[in-house]
């Protein structure tokens, strides 16, 4: 019975964990693009170019 | 080019394309301004498919200066771009971006509205309550699972206490969408399925804390949580259905154009959008550009694309006093129209209400899930109602009974009947999307199912809309001059013959268009002339070529000496699907707005013995509308304008994705890849659905009859009810994946070839 005092807890607790790394998750937009997203894992190109800044001059141009 | 497979795209005509790419002035008005500076345009582009197609896209768009960001969102086939209004080499124009995917991938780009989804926002919420309701069925059965096996008196209390902590907030997160849905049914006095849920859950909890309170041995969380928790996996599987379906289709472009430019009195440009163009407003079209609204030629010469009237392949010519409809394309040359009606009042408005009154006979429509809810929930309540009675008046255990009512609730609940239309549906558009068809929603699939007969308009549908070269008879010198020419025009044959032609061309400076004749272009050796045989060699008699074809000459000082003939090309396997499409016997017709010679040809080439031809869209609508009071249960494939109205009166109707915006919507189904052999996919991933689907309802009631004795009989308690039902939903599941299966296994088998039979045109007789 002692145990079962923290034991509850932390079954809820991590539980909970779970959930709130599913609702993150679903914030996040990772539930956005599935398809793309498992087509992405296999690209062997380099880092994705992400937002440049807006003074940027491309490199090469 | 295409960036996965070799070869199956074909030629692609960059210059042309710019005929149907939404305009520079459009792209900016449907972008959306970020910062200062920065801008985001959202575009659909229905060919990408895999993961060669994301990288190359995003690549090819990351090169160019002005873009920030792109991405592609390979789901729903649209690509975001953030990109710079200024660069060091100048304003940006939009259009450019379109280009770049164009020519990166081969697909086209096309504008969508982007209608900020409540739908999308609906999903979330749904998400959202699946995950609380799953995190709390799992952790209340964990304490439930420890009470069965044994748990005495103060520890059980204890466990009971937990659960009904962990249960409470459950409930009312997840069952909001119940509770919302079942009062506004009950405040306008009737029954929907939700409402035995909302009473289920609602009475299972109050129970089961009734007894917790006073020490009970049963309680039911459990139950309650795990109901709650299979029926919004239902829930969100239905909204995912119609949510997909309804934002690829009314999230692809528009067609027509979103506004003009106007020349105000002291000469100066505008670009206006349509709504504020008013009549007397002057409007400069040019060459290429769709007109927005009715008018009257002002200033000008050309020749316009009436396809929208009546699916006409020739251009027609105009000039000034010439009236002109909202919705043709203008073709060769610039013109400045007077404006004679509002956008609302225009020729095209008026097919949208012809359009929208059909609508009204589509609605009546009821969905079998529907029509099955109307009786089953009262039959629900009246048997819950009457084993509560009986079992408290024979039984003398009010509680007992009690308990018995709600694992009669509980087990005829509808959690399978209401999954067993949805999943089917979604199981069968995510194969339909698969194979480029997009559904609006599952009732066309019902519909599309229960057909007898397939009705096609044919520019634009059975064939691409394009002439095609198919024969040139002169020296590869005279080709070749005939090609320069004709590069200076956009008429549809000189487009054609230019992307017909292979080799170097001689350079022509300019040329004169004789709208509605052709092009003449004066040399040192002479004049060249380039268009109807009576425009370049006026001395000769006709040559008798037969109206299906078009002819173009080329002539020197009235000499002949190259000669073109092009066709209406047919779309890629167009033969071979109407040949699947009288193997699953269906009578297959044309309904046409043009020539009747063009169509009487097509339908020899396809083997279509039904065909009308020079039908106004009222007259297509009126076509259909007769087939159905013959009984006929009638699919009407269709591209545009000229055939909204038919498209809306038909029972059900499939567009390509190349049709014009209005023909679009009125459709049901959209198919995005260029064969036509979508048509009879469509109808056979339909016909398996349906099966499916009544299988799943035989599983669904033969669950029903089987339990709810069990219940009734007072053999069931809620846990038991719940597992049951639980069961029940999965079977149901489990047997809609099974259409993958069949399609696939069917799609393999090796297609025998049988004869084609003369079809029993009976009804679609040749005009």
């Amino acid at each position: 019975m002692n145990m079962l005092i923290y034991l509850i807890p932390v079954a809820l607790a991590l539980g909970g964990l779970g959930l709130g790394a599913f609702l993150w998750s679903l914030k996040n937009g990772q539930y956005e693009d599935l398809d793309g997203a498992a087509w992405r894992v296999l690209d062997d190109d380099e880092a994705p170019v992400s937002q440049r800044a807006v003074d940027t001059p491309k490199a090469g141009q | 080019m295409s960036c996965c497979a070799p070869g199956t795209e074909g030629s692609i005509e960059l210059s042309r394309s710019s005929l149907i790419m939404p305009s520079s002035e459009e792209l900016m008005l449907a972008s959306r301004s970020l910062t200062a500076g920065i801008r985001q345009t959202d575009l659909s582009v229905p060919g990408v498919h895999c993961g060669t197609c994301i990288t190359t896209i995003e690549k090819a768009l990351h090169a160019e200066p002005s873009v920030q960001h792109a991405r592609v969102n390979l789901s729903t086939r649209r690509v975001s771009i953030t990109w710079l209004e200024e660069t060091p080499s100048g304003r940006t124009d939009p259009q450019d971006l379109l280009r770049v995917i164009k020519a990166a991938s081969g697909y086209d780009a096309h504008l969508f509205m982007n209608e900020e989804e409540a739908s999308d926002r609906l999903r979330t919420q749904l998400l959202r309550g699946v995950a609380v309701t799953g995190f709390a069925a799992a952790n209340i059965m964990l304490l439930s699972v420890s009470v069965w096996s044994g748990a005495e008196a103060a520890t059980r209390d204890l466990f009971h206490w937990i659960s009904a902590m962990i249960a409470a907030p459950a409930l009312i997160y997840g069952g909001r969408f119940f509770y919302t849905s079942a009062w506004n049914a009950l405040r306008q006095g009737r029954t929907n399925m939700d409402v035995p849920i909302a009473l289920a859950i609602t009475l299972s909890y109050a129970v089961s804390l009734w007894e917790t309170m006073h020490h009970g041995e049963h309680a039911w969380f459990d139950a309650t949580a795990s109901l709650l928790f299979f029926l919004l996996i239902g829930r969100t599987l239905d909204h995912l259905m119609r949510d997909r379906a309804r934002a690829a289709i009314t999230g692809l472009a528009r067609l027509s154009p979103r506004g003009a430019v106007i020349l105000a009195a002291d000469g100066s440009r505008e670009y206006r959008s349509v709504e504020e163009i008013s009549p007397g407003d002057r409007v400069a079209v040019a060459a290429g550009e769709r007109i927005a609204v009715d008018g009257v030629v002002e200033i000008g010469e050309s020749e316009l694309d009436v396809s929208i009237v009546n699916g006409e392949s020739v251009p027609q010519a105009v000039k000034a006093g010439s009236v002109v409809r909202a919705g043709t394309v203008n073709l060769t040359g610039s013109l400045v129209l007077k404006a004679t009606a509002t956008a609302r009042n225009s020729f095209l408005a008026e097919i949208i209400a012809l359009m929208e009154a059909a609508e009204g006979g589509r609605a009546r429509y009821r969905r079998i899930a529907d029509r099955a809810a109307r009786i089953y929930s009262p039959a629900v309540h009246l048997l819950a109602v009457t084993s509560f009675v009986c079992w408290g008046i024979f039984g003398g255990d009010w509680k007992q009974a009690m308990l018995i009512a709600i694992s009669v609730l509980i087990i005829t609940c509808p959690c399978a009947l209401g999954l067993a239309v949805p999943v089917v549906q979604v199981v069968a558009a995510g194969r339909l999307f698969r194979s480029g068809i997009m559904v609006k929603d599952g009732s066309a699939m019902e519909r599309l199912s229960e057909i007898d007969t397939v009705v096609f308009d044919k520019t634009g549908t059975l064939t691409l809309g394009r002439p095609r070269l198919v024969e040139a008879c002169g020296k590869p010198a005279h080709q070749a001059m005939a090609a320069a020419i004709a590069a200076h025009s956009r008429h549809p044959l000189s487009e054609a013959l230019c992307a017909a032609h292979v080799g170097p061309v001689p350079a022509i400076d300019s040329v004169q268009e004789h709208p509605g004749e052709g092009v003449a272009v004066e040399t040192t050796q002479g004049q060249y002339r380039l268009g109807k045989r009576a425009f370049a060699c006026p001395a000769q008699s006709s040559s008798g070529i037969s109206g299906a074809v078009s002819e173009v000459v080329l002539s020197m000082n009235g000499e002949e000496l190259a000669c073109f003939l092009f066709e209406d090309e047919l779309r890629p396997v167009a033969e071979a699907a109407i040949d699947r499409i009288h193997d699953m016997g269906l009578v297959a017709g044309i309904l046409s707005g043009d020539r009747e010679c063009v169509v009487s040809s097509v339908g020899r080439k396809l083997g279509i013995a039904g065909w009308r031809a020079e039908l106004t869209p009222r007259e297509k609508a009126e076509a259909v509308a007769a087939l159905a009071a013959e009984g006929h249960k009638v699919l009407m494939v269709g591209d545009g304008i000229n055939d909204a109205p038919a498209l809306s009166t038909a029972y059900v109707s499939m567009a390509p994705a190349s049709a014009a915006d209005i023909g679009r919507q009125a459709a049901d189904f959209v198919f995005m890849h260029e064969g036509l052999d979508a048509v009879p996919t469509a109808v056979d991933v339909s016909r398996r659905a349906a099966r499916l689907i009544r299988e799943n309802f035989a599983l669904a009631i033969g669950y029903n009859v089987i339990a709810v004795p069990i219940a009734l009989a007072g053999l069931a308690t809620p846990l038991i009810a719940a597992v049951a039902m639980s069961t029940s939903s999965i079977i149901v599941v489990v047997n809609a994946l099974r259409l993958n299966r069949i399609v696939r296994l069917s799609d393999g088998a090796v297609r025998k070839d049988t004869p084609r039979t003369q079809p029993v045109a009976a009804e679609v007789r040749p005009a």
